[in-house]
Protein backbone atom coordinates (compact mmCIF):
# COMPACT_ATOMS: atom_id res chain seq x y z
CA UNK A 1 0.00 0.00 0.00
CA UNK A 2 1.29 3.45 -0.92
CA UNK A 3 2.46 5.54 2.03
CA UNK A 4 1.78 8.91 0.36
CA UNK A 5 -0.84 10.62 -1.83
CA UNK A 6 -0.41 9.63 -5.52
CA UNK A 7 1.39 12.78 -6.71
CA UNK A 8 4.09 12.16 -4.09
CA UNK A 9 4.90 8.63 -5.32
CA UNK A 10 8.54 9.66 -5.81
CA UNK A 11 8.85 9.72 -2.00
CA UNK A 12 7.96 6.01 -1.63
CA UNK A 13 11.63 4.88 -1.34
CA UNK A 14 12.03 7.41 1.51
CA UNK A 15 8.94 6.40 3.51
CA UNK A 16 11.17 5.56 6.49
CA UNK A 17 11.73 9.32 6.92
CA UNK A 18 8.06 9.77 7.89
CA UNK A 19 8.87 9.91 11.62
CA UNK A 20 6.56 11.35 14.28
CA UNK A 21 8.92 13.57 16.29
CA UNK A 22 11.69 16.08 15.69
CA UNK A 23 14.01 14.00 17.88
CA UNK A 24 13.49 10.92 15.65
CA UNK A 25 14.08 12.94 12.47
CA UNK A 26 17.24 14.54 13.86
CA UNK A 27 18.60 11.17 15.06
CA UNK A 28 18.04 9.66 11.60
CA UNK A 29 19.84 12.60 10.01
CA UNK A 30 22.89 12.09 12.26
CA UNK A 31 22.88 8.36 11.47
CA UNK A 32 22.79 8.92 7.69
CA UNK A 33 25.57 9.48 5.17
CA UNK A 34 25.67 12.67 3.09
CA UNK A 35 24.82 10.57 -0.01
CA UNK A 36 21.68 9.31 1.70
CA UNK A 37 20.68 12.80 2.83
CA UNK A 38 21.32 14.24 -0.63
CA UNK A 39 19.29 11.54 -2.34
CA UNK A 40 16.28 12.11 -0.07
CA UNK A 41 16.60 15.90 -0.44
CA UNK A 42 16.81 15.65 -4.24
CA UNK A 43 13.62 13.59 -4.35
CA UNK A 44 11.64 15.67 -1.84
CA UNK A 45 12.52 19.31 -2.50
CA UNK A 46 11.05 19.47 -6.05
CA UNK A 47 7.78 18.03 -4.70
CA UNK A 48 7.66 20.65 -1.97
CA UNK A 49 8.29 23.35 -4.57
CA UNK A 50 5.62 22.12 -6.99
CA UNK A 51 2.94 20.97 -4.53
CA UNK A 52 2.58 23.94 -2.19
CA UNK A 53 -1.06 24.37 -3.23
CA UNK A 54 -1.82 20.76 -2.35
CA UNK A 55 -0.27 21.23 1.11
CA UNK A 56 -2.30 24.41 1.61
CA UNK A 57 -5.43 22.31 1.11
CA UNK A 58 -4.48 19.77 3.80
CA UNK A 59 -6.14 20.60 7.12
CA UNK A 60 -4.43 19.24 10.24
CA UNK A 61 -7.78 18.38 11.83
CA UNK A 62 -8.69 14.85 10.85
CA UNK A 63 -5.61 14.54 8.60
CA UNK A 64 -5.56 11.28 6.60
CA UNK A 65 -2.83 8.71 7.15
CA UNK A 66 -1.28 9.38 3.73
CA UNK A 67 -1.21 13.13 4.33
CA UNK A 68 0.22 12.63 7.80
CA UNK A 69 3.02 10.49 6.35
CA UNK A 70 3.62 13.20 3.76
CA UNK A 71 3.74 15.95 6.38
CA UNK A 72 6.19 13.96 8.51
CA UNK A 73 8.36 13.20 5.51
CA UNK A 74 8.48 16.89 4.56
CA UNK A 75 9.26 17.83 8.16
CA UNK A 76 12.22 15.48 7.77
CA UNK A 77 13.14 17.34 4.57
CA UNK A 78 13.38 20.51 6.67
CA UNK A 79 15.71 18.69 9.09
CA UNK A 80 17.83 17.34 6.23
CA UNK A 81 18.03 20.66 4.36
CA UNK A 82 20.65 22.00 6.79
CA UNK A 83 23.34 19.38 6.12
CA UNK A 84 22.64 19.55 2.39
CA UNK A 85 22.31 23.31 1.92
CA UNK A 86 24.59 24.69 4.64
CA UNK A 87 26.84 22.29 6.56
CA UNK A 88 27.97 19.69 3.97
CA UNK A 89 27.99 17.21 6.83
CA UNK A 90 25.18 15.59 8.88
CA UNK A 91 25.92 17.40 12.16
CA UNK A 92 26.15 21.12 12.92
CA UNK A 93 29.79 22.27 12.63
CA UNK A 94 31.45 23.29 15.89
CA UNK A 95 28.52 21.95 17.90
CA UNK A 96 30.71 19.35 19.65
CA UNK A 97 28.96 17.67 22.57
CA UNK A 98 26.17 20.27 22.76
CA UNK A 99 22.62 18.96 22.43
CA UNK A 100 19.27 20.73 22.36
CA UNK A 101 16.33 18.41 22.87
CA UNK A 102 12.66 18.90 22.16
CA UNK A 103 10.43 18.58 25.24
CA UNK A 104 7.14 19.93 23.86
CA UNK A 105 6.06 19.70 20.22
CA UNK A 106 2.74 19.77 18.45
CA UNK A 107 1.80 16.55 16.66
CA UNK A 108 1.34 16.67 13.78
CA UNK B 1 30.46 53.32 8.82
CA UNK B 2 27.31 54.20 10.74
CA UNK B 3 24.09 52.84 9.25
CA UNK B 4 21.71 53.85 12.01
CA UNK B 5 21.57 56.84 14.33
CA UNK B 6 22.96 56.88 17.86
CA UNK B 7 21.99 59.01 20.88
CA UNK B 8 23.45 62.54 21.31
CA UNK B 9 26.11 61.24 23.73
CA UNK B 10 27.72 59.45 20.77
CA UNK B 11 27.11 55.92 22.05
CA UNK B 12 24.31 53.84 23.57
CA UNK B 13 26.63 52.82 26.41
CA UNK B 14 27.28 56.44 27.50
CA UNK B 15 23.65 57.35 26.84
CA UNK B 16 22.59 54.86 29.53
CA UNK B 17 25.24 56.15 31.93
CA UNK B 18 27.30 52.97 31.81
CA UNK B 19 31.09 52.77 32.03
CA UNK B 20 32.98 52.14 28.78
CA UNK B 21 35.84 50.38 30.61
CA UNK B 22 36.64 46.70 30.00
CA UNK B 23 34.60 44.34 32.19
CA UNK B 24 35.56 41.48 34.46
CA UNK B 25 33.88 38.08 34.24
CA UNK B 26 34.55 37.41 37.92
CA UNK B 27 30.76 37.17 38.32
CA UNK B 28 30.64 34.09 36.07
CA UNK B 29 33.45 31.85 37.30
CA UNK B 30 32.99 31.68 41.05
CA UNK B 31 30.92 29.32 43.24
CA UNK B 32 30.89 32.03 45.94
CA UNK B 33 29.38 34.60 43.58
CA UNK B 34 26.72 32.11 42.47
CA UNK B 35 25.79 31.43 46.10
CA UNK B 36 25.30 35.18 46.56
CA UNK B 37 23.25 35.42 43.35
CA UNK B 38 20.89 32.73 44.64
CA UNK B 39 20.06 34.89 47.66
CA UNK B 40 20.36 38.35 46.11
CA UNK B 41 18.72 37.72 42.74
CA UNK B 42 16.80 34.46 42.45
CA UNK B 43 15.17 34.72 45.89
CA UNK B 44 14.34 38.41 45.46
CA UNK B 45 13.10 39.09 41.90
CA UNK B 46 10.01 37.90 40.03
CA UNK B 47 10.75 34.74 37.99
CA UNK B 48 8.70 33.64 34.98
CA UNK B 49 7.89 29.93 35.31
CA UNK B 50 5.33 29.41 32.56
CA UNK B 51 2.21 30.52 30.69
CA UNK B 52 -1.47 30.40 31.66
CA UNK B 53 -2.13 28.01 28.73
CA UNK B 54 -0.24 25.34 30.72
CA UNK B 55 -3.07 25.42 33.29
CA UNK B 56 -6.24 25.11 31.22
CA UNK B 57 -8.66 24.07 34.00
CA UNK B 58 -9.12 23.61 37.75
CA UNK B 59 -6.67 20.94 38.89
CA UNK B 60 -4.16 21.54 36.08
CA UNK B 61 -0.65 21.72 37.51
CA UNK B 62 3.03 21.67 36.66
CA UNK B 63 6.21 21.48 38.72
CA UNK B 64 9.28 23.63 38.32
CA UNK B 65 12.74 22.66 39.53
CA UNK B 66 14.55 25.78 40.73
CA UNK B 67 18.10 25.05 41.82
CA UNK B 68 18.69 28.79 41.70
CA UNK B 69 16.32 29.18 44.64
CA UNK B 70 17.18 25.75 46.08
CA UNK B 71 13.64 24.40 45.77
CA UNK B 72 11.01 22.75 43.60
CA UNK B 73 7.64 24.43 43.01
CA UNK B 74 4.13 23.11 42.46
CA UNK B 75 2.03 25.51 40.39
CA UNK B 76 -1.67 24.72 40.23
CA UNK B 77 -5.03 26.20 39.23
CA UNK B 78 -7.58 25.93 42.06
CA UNK B 79 -11.37 25.46 41.84
CA UNK B 80 -11.91 29.22 41.59
CA UNK B 81 -9.58 29.43 38.58
CA UNK B 82 -6.86 31.17 40.62
CA UNK B 83 -3.23 30.14 40.09
CA UNK B 84 -1.37 29.13 43.26
CA UNK B 85 2.29 28.29 43.83
CA UNK B 86 3.72 26.18 46.65
CA UNK B 87 6.98 24.63 47.64
CA UNK B 88 6.64 21.08 46.28
CA UNK B 89 7.15 19.54 49.69
CA UNK B 90 5.04 17.46 52.10
CA UNK B 91 4.60 19.07 55.52
CA UNK B 92 5.06 15.74 57.32
CA UNK B 93 8.74 14.90 56.80
CA UNK B 94 9.69 16.98 53.79
CA UNK B 95 9.30 14.48 50.98
CA UNK B 96 8.91 15.96 47.52
CA UNK B 97 5.17 15.92 46.85
CA UNK B 98 4.50 15.85 43.08
CA UNK B 99 6.88 13.82 40.91
CA UNK B 100 6.87 10.68 38.80
CA UNK B 101 9.57 8.05 38.33
CA UNK B 102 12.45 10.53 38.70
CA UNK B 103 12.23 13.01 41.60
CA UNK B 104 14.29 15.65 39.77
CA UNK B 105 12.25 15.67 36.58
CA UNK B 106 9.52 18.23 36.07
CA UNK B 107 6.00 16.93 35.52
CA UNK B 108 2.67 18.40 34.41
CA UNK B 109 -0.88 17.09 34.48
CA UNK B 110 -4.26 17.21 36.13
CA UNK B 111 -5.15 16.23 39.69
CA UNK B 112 -7.99 16.81 42.16
CA UNK B 113 -5.57 16.61 45.06
CA UNK B 114 -1.91 15.81 45.74
CA UNK B 115 -0.98 12.70 47.70
CA UNK B 116 2.47 12.24 49.18
CA UNK B 117 4.06 9.00 47.99
CA UNK B 118 5.66 8.45 51.40
CA UNK B 119 2.82 8.27 53.99
CA UNK B 120 -0.20 9.27 51.95
CA UNK B 121 -0.83 12.78 53.34
CA UNK B 122 -3.18 14.59 50.98
CA UNK B 123 -3.48 18.27 50.00
CA UNK B 124 -6.23 20.00 48.02
CA UNK B 125 -5.78 22.48 45.16
CA UNK B 126 -5.41 25.33 47.67
CA UNK B 127 -2.56 23.53 49.39
CA UNK B 128 -4.74 22.69 52.41
CA UNK B 129 -3.89 19.47 54.25
CA UNK B 130 -7.06 17.34 53.99
CA UNK B 131 -5.97 13.84 55.03
CA UNK B 132 -3.42 12.40 57.44
CA UNK B 133 -2.81 8.66 57.57
CA UNK B 134 -3.50 7.39 61.13
CA UNK B 135 -4.13 10.93 62.28
CA UNK B 136 -4.87 9.78 65.84
CA UNK B 137 -1.26 8.60 66.27
CA UNK B 138 -0.04 12.22 66.13
CA UNK B 139 0.24 14.65 69.00
CA UNK B 140 -1.88 17.83 68.91
CA UNK B 141 -1.83 17.84 65.11
CA UNK B 142 -3.51 20.96 63.69
CA UNK B 143 -4.17 20.29 60.00
CA UNK B 144 -5.09 23.95 59.49
CA UNK B 145 -1.48 24.92 60.17
CA UNK B 146 0.05 22.25 57.95
CA UNK B 147 -0.91 23.38 54.47
CA UNK B 148 1.70 23.48 51.70
CA UNK B 149 4.11 26.40 52.07
CA UNK B 150 2.89 29.05 49.60
CA UNK B 151 4.92 31.53 47.60
CA UNK B 152 3.75 34.67 45.81
CA UNK B 153 2.45 34.23 42.28
CA UNK B 154 1.14 36.76 39.78
CA UNK B 155 0.37 36.88 36.08
CA UNK B 156 1.50 39.46 33.50
CA UNK B 157 0.04 39.17 29.98
CA UNK B 158 -0.54 35.46 30.52
CA UNK B 159 3.00 34.82 31.81
CA UNK B 160 3.04 33.21 35.27
CA UNK B 161 5.63 34.66 37.65
CA UNK B 162 6.64 33.64 41.17
CA UNK B 163 8.80 35.31 43.76
CA UNK B 164 10.33 34.17 47.05
CA UNK B 165 10.56 37.77 48.21
CA UNK B 166 8.33 38.05 51.31
CA UNK B 167 7.62 41.70 50.48
CA UNK B 168 7.62 41.86 46.69
CA UNK B 169 7.13 44.86 44.47
CA UNK B 170 3.87 44.42 42.44
CA UNK B 171 4.69 42.41 39.30
CA UNK B 172 3.32 45.09 36.97
CA UNK B 173 5.64 47.65 38.57
CA UNK B 174 8.56 45.24 38.36
CA UNK B 175 8.00 44.81 34.60
CA UNK B 176 8.37 48.59 34.30
CA UNK B 177 8.24 50.68 31.16
CA UNK B 178 9.45 47.89 28.87
CA UNK B 179 6.75 45.52 30.15
CA UNK B 180 4.06 48.20 29.85
CA UNK B 181 5.04 48.79 26.22
CA UNK B 182 4.24 45.14 25.37
CA UNK B 183 0.84 45.01 27.05
CA UNK B 184 -1.91 44.09 24.59
CA UNK B 185 0.31 41.94 22.35
CA UNK B 186 -1.89 38.92 21.46
CA UNK B 187 0.27 36.30 23.20
CA UNK B 188 -2.93 34.33 23.93
CA UNK B 189 -3.53 33.72 20.21
CA UNK B 190 -0.16 32.02 19.75
CA UNK B 191 -0.80 28.64 21.29
CA UNK B 192 1.16 26.39 18.91
CA UNK B 193 4.16 25.74 21.14
CA UNK B 194 7.51 24.03 20.60
CA UNK B 195 9.89 23.77 23.58
CA UNK B 196 13.57 22.83 23.60
CA UNK B 197 15.81 22.18 26.58
CA UNK B 198 19.55 21.95 26.88
CA UNK B 199 22.06 21.44 29.67
CA UNK B 200 24.78 24.01 29.09
CA UNK B 201 28.29 23.96 30.55
CA UNK B 202 28.48 27.66 31.26
CA UNK B 203 27.40 30.27 33.74
CA UNK B 204 23.79 31.34 33.09
CA UNK B 205 24.78 34.91 32.28
CA UNK B 206 27.09 33.89 29.45
CA UNK B 207 24.22 32.50 27.37
CA UNK B 208 22.22 35.66 28.01
CA UNK B 209 25.25 37.55 26.70
CA UNK B 210 25.07 35.53 23.49
CA UNK B 211 21.44 36.42 22.87
CA UNK B 212 21.67 40.08 23.85
CA UNK B 213 23.95 41.06 21.01
CA UNK B 214 23.82 40.35 17.30
CA UNK B 215 27.44 41.44 16.79
CA UNK B 216 28.32 37.71 16.63
CA UNK B 217 25.67 36.72 14.08
CA UNK B 218 27.44 37.53 10.78
CA UNK B 219 30.52 35.58 11.98
CA UNK B 220 29.45 32.58 14.09
CA UNK B 221 26.45 31.81 11.89
CA UNK B 222 28.01 32.76 8.54
CA UNK B 223 27.40 29.35 6.95
CA UNK B 224 23.67 29.62 7.50
CA UNK B 225 23.39 32.23 4.75
CA UNK B 226 24.32 31.73 1.11
CA UNK B 227 28.04 32.47 0.45
CA UNK B 228 27.48 35.82 -1.22
CA UNK B 229 24.98 36.98 1.37
CA UNK B 230 27.31 35.88 4.17
CA UNK B 231 30.20 37.94 2.73
CA UNK B 232 27.96 41.02 2.51
CA UNK B 233 26.76 40.58 6.08
CA UNK B 234 30.31 40.35 7.43
CA UNK B 235 31.43 43.49 5.55
CA UNK B 236 28.37 45.35 6.72
CA UNK B 237 28.79 44.28 10.34
CA UNK B 238 25.95 44.72 12.78
CA UNK B 239 24.23 47.75 14.26
CA UNK B 240 20.94 47.70 16.13
CA UNK B 241 18.04 50.02 15.36
CA UNK B 242 17.48 50.90 18.99
CA UNK B 243 18.33 49.98 22.57
CA UNK B 244 16.42 50.75 25.73
CA UNK B 245 17.06 50.15 29.42
CA UNK B 246 14.61 50.54 32.29
CA UNK B 247 15.63 49.51 35.79
CA UNK B 248 17.13 46.01 35.64
CA UNK B 249 15.53 45.25 32.25
CA UNK B 250 16.75 46.00 28.72
CA UNK B 251 15.79 45.57 25.08
CA UNK B 252 17.36 45.67 21.64
CA UNK B 253 15.44 46.31 18.46
CA UNK B 254 16.91 44.94 15.27
CA UNK B 255 16.47 45.02 11.52
CA UNK B 256 16.45 41.86 9.43
CA UNK B 257 14.30 38.96 8.45
CA UNK B 258 13.84 39.83 4.80
CA UNK B 259 10.22 38.74 4.67
CA UNK B 260 10.11 38.28 1.78
CA UNK B 261 13.70 38.99 0.69
CA UNK B 262 14.26 41.49 -2.12
CA UNK B 263 16.27 38.92 -4.05
CA UNK B 264 15.24 35.26 -3.72
CA UNK B 265 18.84 34.26 -4.56
CA UNK B 266 19.81 35.54 -1.10
CA UNK B 267 18.14 32.65 0.69
CA UNK B 268 18.50 28.87 0.71
CA UNK B 269 16.28 26.65 -1.50
CA UNK B 270 14.25 25.29 1.45
CA UNK B 271 13.51 28.88 2.52
CA UNK B 272 12.41 29.79 -1.02
CA UNK B 273 10.22 26.68 -1.24
CA UNK B 274 8.54 27.27 2.12
CA UNK B 275 8.67 31.09 2.21
CA UNK B 276 10.00 30.88 5.76
CA UNK B 277 13.28 30.89 7.69
CA UNK B 278 14.93 31.97 10.93
CA UNK B 279 12.57 34.93 11.24
CA UNK B 280 9.55 32.69 10.68
CA UNK B 281 7.01 32.44 7.87
CA UNK B 282 7.39 35.42 5.52
CA UNK B 283 3.65 35.98 5.55
CA UNK B 284 2.57 35.76 9.20
CA UNK B 285 -0.98 35.90 10.54
CA UNK B 286 -2.88 39.20 10.74
CA UNK B 287 -2.94 40.40 14.35
CA UNK B 288 -3.77 44.09 14.02
CA UNK B 289 -1.74 46.98 15.34
CA UNK B 290 1.27 46.19 17.51
CA UNK B 291 1.65 47.73 20.97
CA UNK B 292 3.72 50.91 21.25
CA UNK B 293 6.75 49.16 22.81
CA UNK B 294 7.29 46.91 19.78
CA UNK B 295 9.62 48.31 17.09
CA UNK B 296 10.27 51.43 19.21
CA UNK B 297 12.26 53.15 16.44
CA UNK B 298 9.26 52.59 14.12
CA UNK B 299 11.70 51.45 11.47
CA UNK B 300 10.52 50.03 8.13
CA UNK B 301 13.41 47.55 8.22
CA UNK B 302 12.42 46.26 11.70
CA UNK B 303 12.66 42.47 12.12
CA UNK B 304 12.84 41.52 15.81
CA UNK B 305 12.79 42.92 19.34
CA UNK B 306 14.60 41.08 22.14
CA UNK B 307 13.67 41.94 25.72
CA UNK B 308 15.52 40.76 28.81
CA UNK B 309 13.35 40.87 31.91
CA UNK B 310 15.92 40.45 34.64
CA UNK B 311 17.16 38.09 35.74
CA UNK B 312 16.60 35.24 33.28
CA UNK B 313 13.53 35.72 31.07
CA UNK B 314 13.96 36.81 27.46
CA UNK B 315 11.03 37.57 25.19
CA UNK B 316 11.54 37.91 21.44
CA UNK B 317 8.87 39.46 19.24
CA UNK B 318 9.32 38.71 15.52
CA UNK B 319 7.97 40.82 12.69
CA UNK B 320 5.99 37.94 11.07
CA UNK B 321 3.80 37.82 14.21
CA UNK B 322 5.08 35.07 16.44
CA UNK B 323 7.13 35.08 19.63
CA UNK B 324 9.80 33.13 21.44
CA UNK B 325 10.99 32.89 25.04
CA UNK B 326 14.38 31.99 26.48
CA UNK B 327 14.94 30.98 30.10
CA UNK B 328 18.32 30.36 31.72
CA UNK B 329 18.04 28.34 34.96
CA UNK B 330 21.37 28.09 36.78
CA UNK B 331 22.27 24.73 38.33
CA UNK B 332 25.75 25.75 39.53
CA UNK B 333 28.22 28.57 38.90
CA UNK B 334 29.28 26.99 35.59
CA UNK B 335 26.20 25.05 34.44
CA UNK B 336 22.63 25.94 33.61
CA UNK B 337 19.52 24.65 31.88
CA UNK B 338 18.55 26.60 28.82
CA UNK B 339 14.93 26.47 27.68
CA UNK B 340 13.43 27.92 24.52
CA UNK B 341 9.77 27.99 23.59
CA UNK B 342 8.56 29.11 20.17
CA UNK B 343 4.91 30.18 19.96
CA UNK B 344 2.92 30.51 16.74
CA UNK B 345 -0.69 31.01 15.80
CA UNK B 346 -2.06 27.47 15.20
CA UNK B 347 -1.29 26.49 11.58
CA UNK B 348 -4.33 26.36 9.32
CA UNK B 349 -2.89 23.70 7.00
CA UNK B 350 0.08 21.40 6.33
CA UNK B 351 2.04 24.12 4.50
CA UNK B 352 1.82 26.52 7.46
CA UNK B 353 2.88 23.68 9.77
CA UNK B 354 6.00 23.16 7.61
CA UNK B 355 6.75 26.89 7.51
CA UNK B 356 6.74 26.90 11.32
CA UNK B 357 8.86 23.73 11.40
CA UNK B 358 11.56 25.52 9.39
CA UNK B 359 11.69 28.41 11.89
CA UNK B 360 11.85 25.94 14.80
CA UNK B 361 14.57 23.76 13.29
CA UNK B 362 16.58 26.83 12.24
CA UNK B 363 16.53 28.03 15.86
CA UNK B 364 17.94 24.65 16.92
CA UNK B 365 20.75 24.72 14.34
CA UNK B 366 21.81 28.20 15.49
CA UNK B 367 21.38 27.30 19.14
CA UNK B 368 23.70 24.30 18.85
CA UNK B 369 26.48 26.57 17.57
CA UNK B 370 25.84 29.12 20.31
CA UNK B 371 25.72 26.47 23.06
CA UNK B 372 29.01 24.86 22.17
CA UNK B 373 30.81 28.20 21.89
CA UNK B 374 29.72 28.97 25.45
CA UNK B 375 31.25 25.87 26.99
CA UNK B 376 34.55 26.88 25.41
CA UNK B 377 34.17 30.44 26.72
CA UNK B 378 33.48 29.22 30.27
CA UNK B 379 36.58 27.00 30.28
CA UNK B 380 38.83 29.82 29.13
CA UNK B 381 37.36 32.38 31.55
CA UNK B 382 37.97 29.91 34.37
CA UNK B 383 41.63 29.69 33.38
CA UNK B 384 42.00 33.20 34.80
CA UNK B 385 44.67 33.87 32.17
CA UNK B 386 42.94 37.12 31.19
CA UNK B 387 40.73 39.10 33.56
CA UNK B 388 39.57 42.16 31.61
CA UNK B 389 37.46 42.12 28.47
CA UNK B 390 36.54 45.03 26.17
CA UNK B 391 32.87 45.31 25.19
CA UNK B 392 31.69 47.36 22.21
CA UNK B 393 28.66 49.63 21.98
CA UNK B 394 26.59 46.83 20.35
CA UNK B 395 27.18 44.84 23.57
CA UNK B 396 25.57 47.48 25.78
CA UNK B 397 22.78 45.15 26.98
CA UNK B 398 25.15 42.57 28.36
CA UNK B 399 27.32 45.21 29.98
CA UNK B 400 24.16 46.45 31.69
CA UNK B 401 23.01 42.94 32.74
CA UNK B 402 26.36 42.09 34.39
CA UNK B 403 26.31 45.48 36.11
CA UNK B 404 22.80 44.83 37.45
CA UNK B 405 23.75 41.35 38.70
CA UNK B 406 26.79 42.75 40.54
CA UNK B 407 24.69 45.61 41.98
CA UNK B 408 22.05 43.17 43.33
CA UNK B 409 24.80 41.12 44.97
CA UNK B 410 26.50 44.20 46.43
CA UNK B 411 23.19 45.49 47.83
CA UNK B 412 22.44 42.07 49.33
CA UNK B 413 25.89 41.99 50.93
CA UNK B 414 25.51 45.44 52.46
CA UNK B 415 21.91 44.72 53.60
CA UNK B 416 22.83 41.42 55.25
CA UNK B 417 25.99 43.04 56.66
CA UNK B 418 23.76 45.71 58.21
CA UNK B 419 21.43 43.07 59.66
CA UNK B 420 24.40 41.20 61.08
CA UNK B 421 25.85 44.38 62.60
CA UNK B 422 22.38 45.21 64.02
CA UNK B 423 22.14 41.75 65.63
CA UNK B 424 25.56 42.14 67.21
CA UNK B 425 24.71 45.61 68.54
CA UNK B 426 21.45 44.39 70.11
Amino acid sequence: MAAFPAQFAALEPYADWALPSEADRYAKRLASSMDELQSFYDAALPLLESQADYLKGVSLDGISEADLNLLRCLQALVTVSFPVEAWHQPYVPDSGAASIDVTVEPRP
Amino acid sequence: MAHFGKPAEGSWTEHFGLSTEPISYGDSISPEFYALEQEAIFKKTWLNVGRVEQLPKAGSFFTKELDAAKTSLLIVKNRDGVIKAFHNMCRHRGNKLAWQDFPNEEIAGFSRQFTCKYHGWRYDLDGKLVFVQQEKEFFDLDKEKLGLAPISVDVWEGFIFVTFNPDPQPLKDYMGKLGAGLEGYPFELMTQKHTYRSEIGSNWKLFIDAFMEFYHAPVLHSQQATDEESRKLQEYGYEALHYDIDGPHAMVSSWGGMSPPKDLGMVKPIERALRSGLFGPWEGPEIGELPEGVNPAKSKTWGIDSFLFFPNFMLLIWKPNWYLTYHYWPTSYNTHIFETSLYFAPPKNALERLQQELAVVTFKEYGLQDANTLEATQTMLQSGAVTEFPLCDQEVMLRHMHTVARDYVEKHKSDSGAVLAGTKGA
